[in-house]
């Protein structure tokens, strides 16, 4: 089973991202458990067609401890499998400990044994790496290898190299690598080029530049995948692209995160070129 | 330690000695460290580091933000419902555990035997724990029905951010008894200090002066900083009753909630534990015009000192008189005690390590017993507490002390109302009387005593070894290190099983047990199991 978590900047497209690449590993005959780490709990609306049943945590506030995997776990999309960690309304309470709960009692109910025959669990995690909670998935094995989406902007370039600070943490003392970036395009200027070079720098990989298109947001006020909702158009074949790579990815590295004055520079090279 | 190495440092110089502690330190530790370990010169009072961050890997006596506020300052209200907010751990240090004792008044409950606490658990952690804490107060209220209630908070609650002031404004609202919450997260200050003070200022804030009923008593006062630690807060009762002064409270020992509202009604406020509330006693001068000064009724020649300040201050013939009469009496009383453990004490040597005035106030039962005082230092006090408060003004306020709020006060438009007319209090102070006034441990102290702030169970050990003084007082923490060297140690967080010490007729207790303390030599007669031959 490879274990692998998304993360980047907030708004980037991870959990659409995440999903599309999902949709593209299923129906390619892989078994994908998808656990949304978000505790807005909407990492998995595309694959399941609607918001999620209960998250794992809110099931864990009512039914106490006698919770059952079938009870925070939906099958989705082409045979996938989605959980929602789930965590407190804003502003009250700690989202990261909930994290930790929530994975380790996945953990408790067998979600990961042998016997579930997964070929994939991924990870859909929010935002930066802010503190312990959020790092759950890249501490203790949980997740082995990271793709961080980003984009041609600063401040998902700066996100994306904080990320890598937090991998470099935990790759020294356990199993975690970074396995690429995947560009989510905003179409800025030279944006594949730059973070093709950003990924030179990071010691690591573009994975898959994923242009920007509009029938993912078609697809999405549709509750779809791309992949689902029209699986001849382009976008599709990109999201089958990028699920592609990762299955044949080899390049599993510790990242060397940037100085600010380097990655700097790098947007002044690239991105003021015009 | 074998018997070779106990005499090699023997008679050591205390510059001496200081070098030795200092020596195995890394340069950055001994840095801070020589700052906070000094000779002493109490006619040219050395600058000492003080309340800075306990260095990482050794023992340290300290406790936390949370204790210093519920365990010491709040703890004592025996009828104010106080709930913890938090794991079950920190609750279960709020259940009696420091021999501050009550005798509840005449139809008053005491809540002093219960540990209440939230029992937070994971899922707080995760969704929050406002509402368990709402259930909690409301369950106490139902079951209890307090005159108010207080809450307090641990590490995890300002870690997951709960406002706890707004649900205790929710509950004054919802209940119509006062509620008020303290964010005293053990985490706040490097030690105790920062609770007190986060005590002291909801205290100031939320209760004093809710209540303007006053003592029917010619003269009133509070003691301020005084905890009855084993009753030591009756004995002073009882001795200023027989004086004819009525105490309004007793800050914060076997006092109760309606006592501390009505605080701002007494006509003077006498500071004992300087450290711990002094903010508050500044504060009802500001506001209520209450002057204050420090006392000390531990030691027989403190109490008749105290007393005599207090006679004077009231500037009354009969008071004086009484005063004087009572203090011959009690001191009579206690001569034959004083003069018998004298005579088998003097020339012994102590050694004091605990609190924030308590290793200060007991040398002076020490004095009156002629044991000489080699070493001391406070656990958790700040620079005023060593030098005196002329150096208020230049104690830097580091990063560590600016997240407690300082309030500023002013005069209250209804209550403000100077107990002293200023020409009164200029004819006092021109017969040398002073306000405000706390010399610090180091101007009593002896030239070339040793004073050590924060110590370390590294500088503990090393002191032993080099003075082997015959008696050390400090905490629990470091109580069994003291007493596996062969030294006795005298616990003065709660006196162990005895007490009380204070006043006249406290003061003999105390004699009495340091007598069998130092005279008892078990310490010295049993050879261990391990040190046996086998």
């Amino acid at each position: 089973m490879r274990k692998v978590a998304i993360y980047g900047k907030g708004g980037i497209g991870k959990s659409t991202t995440t999903q599309n690449t999902v949709a593209g590993l299923a129906e390619m005959g892989r078994k994908v458990m998808v656990v949304g780490c978000d505790p807005k709990a909407d990492s998995t609306r595309l694959l399941l067609g609607g918001l999620a049943q209960r998250s794992v945590l809110d099931t864990l506030r009512e039914e106490g401890e006698d919770v059952d995997l079938s009870d925070v776990r939906s099958p989705g999309f082409a045979g996938s499998l989605c959980v929602e960690s789930g965590g407190p309304e804003p502003g009250v309470g700690c989202a990261g400990r909930g994290i930790i709960t929530s994975i380790n009692l996945l953990e408790q109910l067998g979600a990961y044994n042998e016997s579930e025959n997964l070929d994939y669990v991924f990870y859909d995690v929010l935002g930066d790496v802010v503190c312990g909670g959020f790092a759950m998935p890249i501490r203790d094995g949980k997740a082995e290898e990271i793709y961080i989406v980003c984009s041609g902007e600063m401040m998902a370039m700066y996100a994306a190299n904080n990320i890598c600070k937090g991998i470099l943490k935990f790759a020294e003392s356990g199993k975690v690598r970074l396995g690429g970036l995947i560009c989510n395009s905003r179409k800025v200027d030279n944006e594949k080029e730059m973070i093709a070079e950003f990924a030179r720098r990071l010691g690591t990989q573009m994975i898959h530049f994923v242009p920007r298109d509009n029938d993912v947001q078609r697809a999405e006020i549709n509750r779809k995948t791309v992949i689902e909702w029209d699986p001849a158009c382009n976008q599709a074949g990109e999201y089958r692209s990028l699920a592609k790579a990762i299955e044949g990815n080899t390049m599993f590295v510790i990242p060397k995160p940037l100085a600010i004055p380097e990655l700097e520079s790098l947007l002044m090279e690239y991105g003021l070129f015009n | 330690m074998s018997d070779s190495e106990a005499t090699a440092t023997v008679d050591i110089s205390p510059e001496e000695l200081r070098e030795e502690m200092l020596a195995i330190y890394p340069p950055k530790t001994k840095r801070k460290r020589q700052k906070q370990i000094l000779v002493n010169d109490p006619d040219a009072i050395p600058e000492i580091a003080a309340n800075t961050r306990t260095i990482p890997g050794i023992i340290t006596q300290r406790g936390c933000t949370y204790a210093g506020c519920r365990g010491v300052v709040m703890g004592p209200i025996y009828d104010l419902l106080q709930i913890v907010h938090g794991p079950i751990g920190c609750g279960f240090y709020a259940w009696m555990s420091r021999r501050n004792l009550a005798r509840p008044k005449p139809g008053l409950p005491n809540y002093m035997q219960y540990s209440m606490s939230t029992d937070m658990m994971e899922e707080q952690i995760v969704f929050g724990g406002e509402k368990k804490l709402r259930q909690a107060i409301l369950e106490a209220y139902e079951i209890f029905k307090p005159k108010a209630i207080a809450i307090l908070a641990t590490c995890p609650v300002g870690l997951i951010g709960d406002d706890i002031h707004q649900v205790a404004r929710e509950m004054k609202d919802k209940l119509g008894i006062n509620v008020v919450a303290f964010s005293c997260e053990g985490y706040k200050g490097v030690s105790q200090s920062a609770g007190h003070h986060i005590a002291n200022n909801e205290v100031f804030k939320n209760m004093i002066g809710l209540d303007d009923t006053p003592d029917q008593g010619e003269f009133t006062m509070n003691i301020l900083g005084e905890y009855n630690i084993g009753g030591d807060a009756w004995e002073i009762d009882a001795l200023l009753k027989k004086c004819g002064i009525t105490l309004t409270a007793t800050l914060s020992g076997d006092v109760n909630y309606s006592q501390v509202c009505r605080a701002h009604t007494a006509q003077l406020n006498t500071v004992m534990c300087h450290r711990s509330i002094n903010y508050i006693a500044g504060m009802m001068e500001k506001k209520y015009g209450i002057p204050w000064f420090k006392v000390n009724f531990l030691g027989a020649d403190s109490t008749a000192k105290s007393l005599r300040k207090i006679a004077q201050y009231f500037d009354n013939k009969g008071l004086t008189e009484r005063v004087e009469a009572v203090i011959a009496e009690e001191q009579a009383k206690l001569k034959p005690v004083r003069d018998e453990v004298t005579a088998r004490c003097k020339g012994k040597r102590a050694a004091l390590f605990v609190g924030g005035s308590r290793a200060h106030h007991y040398q002076d039962l020490f004095a009156d017993i002629g044991v000489e005082v080699v070493s001391a230092g406070y656990e958790f006090a700040h620079r005023d507490d060593y030098e005196g408060r002329h150096v208020l003004p230049t104690i830097k306020v580091d990063a560590d002390s600016r997240n407690i709020e300082e309030l500023h006060v002013e005069p209250d438009p209804a209550r403000y109302n100077p107990r002293k007319t200023p020409e009164q209090m200029e004819a006092l102070k021109s017969q040398g009387f002073t306000f405000e006034d706390y010399e610090g441990m180091m101007k009593q102290m002896k030239k070339r005593t040793l004073v050590i702030d924060d110590i370390s169970h590294h500088e503990m050990e090393k002191l032993i070894e080099a003075y082997k003084p015959d008696i050390i007082c400090s905490g629990i923490k470091d109580k069994f290190v003291v007493e596996k060297m062969g030294v006795p140690c005298k616990q003065l967080h709660s006196y162990d099983y005895s007490g009380p010490y204070a006043a006249f007729t406290g003061a003999a207790n105390f004699y009495k047990e340091i007598d069998r303390m130092l005279n008892t030599g078990v310490w010295k007669l049993i050879t261990p199991p391990w040190e046996k031959p086998s």
